[in-house]
């Protein structure tokens, strides 16, 4: 049921806690169909908590979400591909890329229906999207931490998803990699997909989002990457940011130099 | 020759093989779950607390069965609970709601001024009384238990390997959960009056563990643990009839000499790899 010409996402007033912490506070947020959202915030702010929520994971302590025009948990199966921070695996599991990549196509398919050519070939595409064509038959513990990355994120495109979540797939990654999720990311957005994904690296979110979402707990700051780095609350970030970020644009607004310190911790 | 089929030919040693046969597959098929899923003590667990079911039964006057299935599901059923609720790790929750069941049990025979079970048979199993009603039961539960592999086979393997992200792709790794505990717990019961309460752990973990060891995927393994268990069953009810041994103990025994011969196999095939150049092609 869900509504194709509304948004893919949409949060009022969403309160998340761990027991007696707030970890999300009042979270108001859109996401069109088609939009690359990138969500950027220090350690401890909610940007993993806001992605799981969005999965159905976390139940909100109050506030409205829906998701795909439902409620999280209503969502059709198979209609939700999110690829966690870190994937907290066996790597010892019998799988090799191949399975790990397939286990995309269940939740398309009833028990009774067969792994057909289509899975097949929807698992080919998938992994050729990420250039691991050649590592379909490893085994998942002979891969990279980069490869790791491009075999998850390879399930949640076989997975066909509406809605694609990204929990900092760059983090760790080499640069070839990080380039082929950035060119992968901006074709599923151009062919209609949702895509939330958060970061650490503050670099090139220009190329990577259509907008950018400051997250501390509640929201600092939400539109184009140009015009979040205008409302200039990237200068506290960046200095309890772990990464070594910078943001580059290519005509950085004067205001990014100053400090604002009513965003600090 | 004939001394080689001499056990087929009495009546009830036909039914111990098919009442083996049909445990030894069920057992190391969920064993691929157990082991990979890191539930070697659920075995153990269940099988003590269904315990507490037979001395209830007994007291009641009804099967030992029937009342050892019972508190076993009812068991399976709240370790999965307090486990999801309590935010308590599997392990844990399975220490102290078997070792509670079994407490139980203890308990309630300790309050009968003389006791006539025949735990014997309960602690280390008879595969030899099994009558034809027993072995129509085992093949029941057996069937009810493979269909529902069958069926769930894509929730199990997605939630062994990943059960979040199969659980934000809508898949619902709880629910699958208490099936799969569930169907262990039918398994273990099956399993007990063969081997008995102290063997039927080392059922659901030692032959699929055997296979682990020589397969790196998850259908091979099953099938490799599955030939295993029926292996380690059937052979080692054969043996026993021989060395007029336990028969639940034989069977044990063989199981292991087939875990550590899959070691040693594994040892030798890695060290001929190292040896040759190591050529990997896509599967698919």
């Amino acid at each position: 049921m869900t509504d194709l010409g509304g948004e893919a996402v949409r949060a009022h007033d969403l309160v998340v806690r761990y027991e007696d912490f707030v970890a999300l506070d009042r979270v108001t947020l859109r996401v069109p169909y088609g939009e690359a959202l990138g969500i950027v915030g220090p350690n401890g702010s909610g940007k993993s908590t806001l992605l799981k929520s969005i999965a159905g994971l976390l139940t909100p302590a109050s506030g409205e979400l829906a998701v795909l025009g439902t409620h999280p948990r209503d969502v059709r199966t198979g209609a939700i591909a999110y690829v966690p921070q870190v994937e907290a695996v066996d790597w010892s599991f019998p799988a090799t890329v191949w399975d790990v990549v397939a286990m995309g196509r269940f939740p398309r398919l009833r028990f009774w229906q067969r792994f057909g050519t289509h899975d097949a070939n929807v698992v080919r595409d998938a992994l050729d999207a990420v250039n691991i064509a050649s590592l379909a038959g490893r085994h998942i513990s002979e891969l990279s931490g980069g490869q790791q990355q491009r075999a998850f994120v390879a399930r949640a495109i076989a997975q066909e998803p509406r809605l694609l979540l990204l929990d900092e797939p760059t983090t760790g990654v080499d640069a070839q990699t990080e380039e082929a999720l950035r060119v992968l990311v901006r074709r599923l957005v151009a062919g209609g997909l949702p895509v939330i994904m958060t970061t650490h690296d503050l670099d090139r979110v220009d190329d990577w989002f259509d907008r950018l979402l400051v997250l501390d707990r509640k929201v600092l700051a939400i539109g184009t990457p140009r015009e979040v780095v205008a409302q200039n609350v990237y200068a506290g970030m960046r200095e309890h940011a772990h990464t070594h970020g910078h943001l580059r644009l290519d005509h950085p607004p004067h205001a990014e130099h100053a400090t604002h310190p009513e965003i600090r911790p | 020759m004939h001394i080689l089929f001499e056990p087929f030919h009495y009546e009830f040693m036909q039914r111990a093989f098919a009442a083996a046969l049909a445990v030894g597959l069920l057992c190391s098929t969920m064993g691929t779950y157990v082991v990979l899923r890191k539930l070697s003590f659920i075995g153990d667990g269940i099988a003590h607390a269904s315990f507490a079911g037979i001395v209830i039964a007994y007291l009641r006057n009804f099967d030992y069965y029937v009342g050892a299935a019972i508190v076993a599901v009812v068991t399976a059923l709240g370790i999965g609970f307090v486990h999801r609720r309590g935010r308590i790790s599997l392990d844990t929750t399975i220490g102290v709601l078997f070792t509670a069941a079994f407490a139980l049990g203890i308990f309630l025979m300790s309050q009968q001024k003389n006791y006539a079970i025949d735990l014997q048979s309960f602690l280390f199993g008879d595969i030899l009384s099994v009558g034809s009603g027993d072995l129509l039961l085992i093949l029941a539960l057996g069937a009810v238990v493979a269909l529902a592999t069958i069926v769930l086979f894509r929730p199990l393997l997605y939630t062994s390997f990943d059960p979040v992200v199969a659980q934000a792709s809508g898949i619902n790794a709880g629910a699958t959960e208490y099936v799969l505990l569930v169907m262990l717990a039918l398994t273990i019961i099956v399993a007990l009056q063969s081997v008995g309460i102290v063997l039927v752990a080392a059922l659901l973990v030692t032959p699929a563990a055997a296979a682990y060891q020589l397969t790196s995927r998850f259908s091979p393994m099953m099938l490799l643990s599955a030939i295993f268990g029926a292996t380690s069953t059937v052979g080692g009810l054969y043996l026993s009839y021989y060395l007029h041994s336990s028969s639940g103990a034989t069977i044990v025994l063989l199981a292991t000499i087939i875990f550590f011969g899959a070691i040693a196999l594994k040892h030798v095939r890695q060290s001929a790899a190292r040896r040759t150049v190591h050529v990997s092609s896509p599967l698919d």
